[in-house]
């Protein structure tokens, strides 16, 4: 089985902050972690990889900096990393990040099985797993919980709904993303960080993927940010004194109404 | 590219207080250019000797924008059930379309939709597109998708709007793909823009530490998947008129390459937390999954829903459709009490928007009490017994 792995390397965003006097990001102190949902992703895949031998290739779109996250992916279990990192890729939105991996993809090579997660955690759009799938014309399905199955032809999956989650059968090549819910992933093993140290990492520049300048980076973004600012703060907040009781009288009058 | 002029530039450093990402930074009395710079531009506006330019190529603008009229939303029908929030877009959709002055139109696809598309009328729809066959029983993210960009490609609407659902962020993105279209998602406003009449998305990031607006200016449809809650839909009209298209799919629209072979709504899946006017929330401050039994109490005497944050659903003390926030669902009950629940950015994402807010946490500190309308500081199993026999007093 070859399974392809998309990762990102992302700000732990739970500590990123807009100063809301300067309207910068406080970045002090913000690690870069591999996006959790692709965590799970790898996992997966060296779960199946492991069941069923093959091999798991990750690629990521990115800068010079995410080699330190592919050597942490051969650690988790990954055969082969490829870094695409190109100054032009900046600015990138979904749609010119889908196109870029496409092309990346196209180069790696044949695959069976693509896995992505469900979301970056710090552009939260869900849409680069979709993108991808539709630029490559294979199905794909979203938010996956659990692969009951999977054989030589493909695959038995539980695909998260609002109300519950559908059984979905489907065949290679086909890509996945998945939800958080899907395994935990493993600690990596003293070989695998070893191996991770003296990893090749592949490294792949726009030109190498045959990329088309109009379609990659800001310039290929069908979407610009026009405006970032902070949350707005809701305001009016109010602590109830005097002594519990006194306080949950004042609270009591304040909630009757609602009954 | 991000072009540093030598020449003008004199080492003054607003740029590097004004870049949001810190990727610009003096050396040696030069602004140089690091990394992490994402061509945003906030430099190039804050350089007071104009010696940044943001050089790009803009992606060719499509001949003819104006050939894009109209705003189309996508509502969804599943499993006999029309989606709420797609009455909630065609609440916001009618205030565009009237902004723009041009045409609301709804594509609705299911299978025995009923009277849905007379509702969608009522609720604001001027047309809807019909796909109403037993194919669309299940959701296939290929047939919705290729019946969806056939009919954007044939009508054209200038915006398309679909609710941020699991159905909607698994098959807009790949409409948006082969449309070459920009999508924006989880949009929590949307705007015309004045000058050009185009749309204005506004849109959380970072978990919900920042917002960004977001435009598409030389590509057309601008789209957007919009969270359930948010927006308001209008009053039923039943004296609104509009027209129903029905719309045929081919043989090659309705196939699929997967097979959904069960759809398993579970007992939890029932829960809807999205319809309760009062809901009882509870997070990590409870200390133990024993802790709900309170929350369900204070709730029974209240008339309330349960909900919870994302600590609590993590560590299996209750499933996750009681999950309210950024990764769970958005709340706009009339009361939120949130008990023990620190109030971090991603639980607030998902239900600052409840008319009425009442925090319970021992922390005098805790964020949640900066969204609170009123709160309490204290041990919650102490005070929520004491506030539930105070009100079982009241009545």
């Amino acid at each position: 089985m070859k399974i392809i792995v998309c990762v990102k390397q992302v700000p732990d965003a739970k500590d990123v902050r807009l100063d809301p006097v300067t309207n910068t990001l406080a970045r002090e102190g913000v690690q870069s972690i591999m996006n959790p949902y692709d965590q799970h992703a790898l996992e997966e895949a060296v779960r199946l990889k492991e069941k069923h031998s093959g091999e798991v290739v990750v690629v990521t779109m990115g800068p010079p900096q995410a080699e330190e996250m592919l050597r942490q992916a051969i650690s988790f279990g990954a055969d082969r990393v490829v870094l695409v990192s190109d100054r032009s890729f900046a600015g990138a939105d979904t749609w010119a990040t889908s196109y870029t991996l496409e092309q990346a993809v196209k180069k790696i090579g044949n695959f069976d099985l693509i896995l992505c997660g469900k979301q970056a955690i710090d552009g939260d759009t869900a849409q680069v797993g979709p993108g991808l799938a539709t630029r490559l014309g294979i199905p794909y399905l979203t938010c996956i919980q659990k692969v009951r199955e999977a054989t030589e032809t493909g695959l038995m999956v539980e695909r998260m709904m609002d109300d519950g989650y559908d059984v979905v059968a489907v065949n290679y090549p086909a890509l996945l993303t998945v939800v958080k819910d899907i395994n935990e992933p493993r600690v990596p093993s003293l070989k695998g960080k070893m191996k991770a140290k003296k990893a090749e990492i592949i490294r792949m520049s726009a030109e190498d993927i045959g990329a088309d300048p109009a379609c990659i980076g800001l310039p290929g973004s069908p979407t610009k940010v026009v405006k970032v600012f902070p949350p707005e703060a809701r305001g009016g907040r109010s602590v109830l004194t005097g002594t519990l009781d006194e306080q949950l009288d004042q609270l009591v009058e304040k909630l009757i109404p609602f009954l | 590219m991000l072009k540093v002029s030598k020449e003008l530039c004199i080492g003054c450093g607003i740029c590097e207080e004004n870049c949001p990402f810190g990727a610009i930074k003096i050396d040696d009395g030069l602004a140089v250019v690091g990394e992490t710079c994402t061509l945003c531009g906030a430099c190039v506006e804050s350089c007071a000797v104009e010696a940044l330019e943001l050089e790009t190529q803009t992606k060719q603008v499509l001949e003819d924008l104006t050939a894009w009229t109209g705003i189309l939303v996508f509502c969804e029908y599943r499993h006999g059930d029309l989606a709420p929030v797609s009455l909630e877009l065609l609440g916001v959709g009618r205030r565009l379309a009237d902004k723009r002055g041009v045409q609301l139109s709804a594509l609705l696809l299911g299978h025995q939709t009923g009277e849905t598309a007379s509702l969608l009328i009522g609720h604001g729809a001027d047309v809807v597109y019909l796909a109403d066959h037993e194919a669309l029983e299940e959701f296939r993210d290929d047939c919705y998708s290729q019946i969806s960009t056939e009919v954007i490609r044939k009508y054209q609407p200038e915006i398309v709007l679909a609710g941020a659902t699991a159905i909607g962020r698994s098959f807009i993105p790949g409409v948006a793909t082969a449309l070459n279209a920009g999508l924006t998602a989880d949009c929590t406003k949307l705007e015309i823009r004045e000058e050009d009449g185009a749309l204005l998305q506004t849109r959380p990031a970072f978990g919900g530490n920042i917002m960004a607006t977001i435009v598409c200016e030389s590509t057309r449809p601008q789209m957007a998947t919009v969270r359930p809650k948010v927006m308001k839909q209008l009053e039923f009209d039943d004296s609104r008129k509009g027209k129903i298209i029905e719309i045929e799919p081919t043989e090659q629209q309705m196939q699929s390459r997967v097979q959904v072979l069960e759809s398993v709504v579970a007992d939890a899946g029932r829960v809807n937390i999205q319809e309760a006017d009062i809901l009882v929330s509870g997070g990590r401050g409870l200390e133990s999954a024993k802790g709900f039994e309170l929350i369900r109490e204070l709730a029974e005497t209240m008339g309330a829903k349960v909900s919870a944050s994302r600590a609590v659903v993590d560590a299996g003390w209750i499933p996750y459709p009681h999950q309210v926030g950024q990764t769970g669902k958005t709340v706009a009950p009339k009361l939120y009490i949130a008990c023990g629940i620190s109030g971090a950015v991603q639980h607030v994402a998902g239900m600052q928007s409840a008319e009425t807010i009442v925090a319970i946490n021992r922390d005098e500190n805790a964020s949640i009490f900066d969204v609170a309308d009123y709160g309490i500081v204290g041990d919650l199993y102490e005070i929520i017994p004491k506030l539930i026999r105070k009100i079982e007093e009241r009545r």
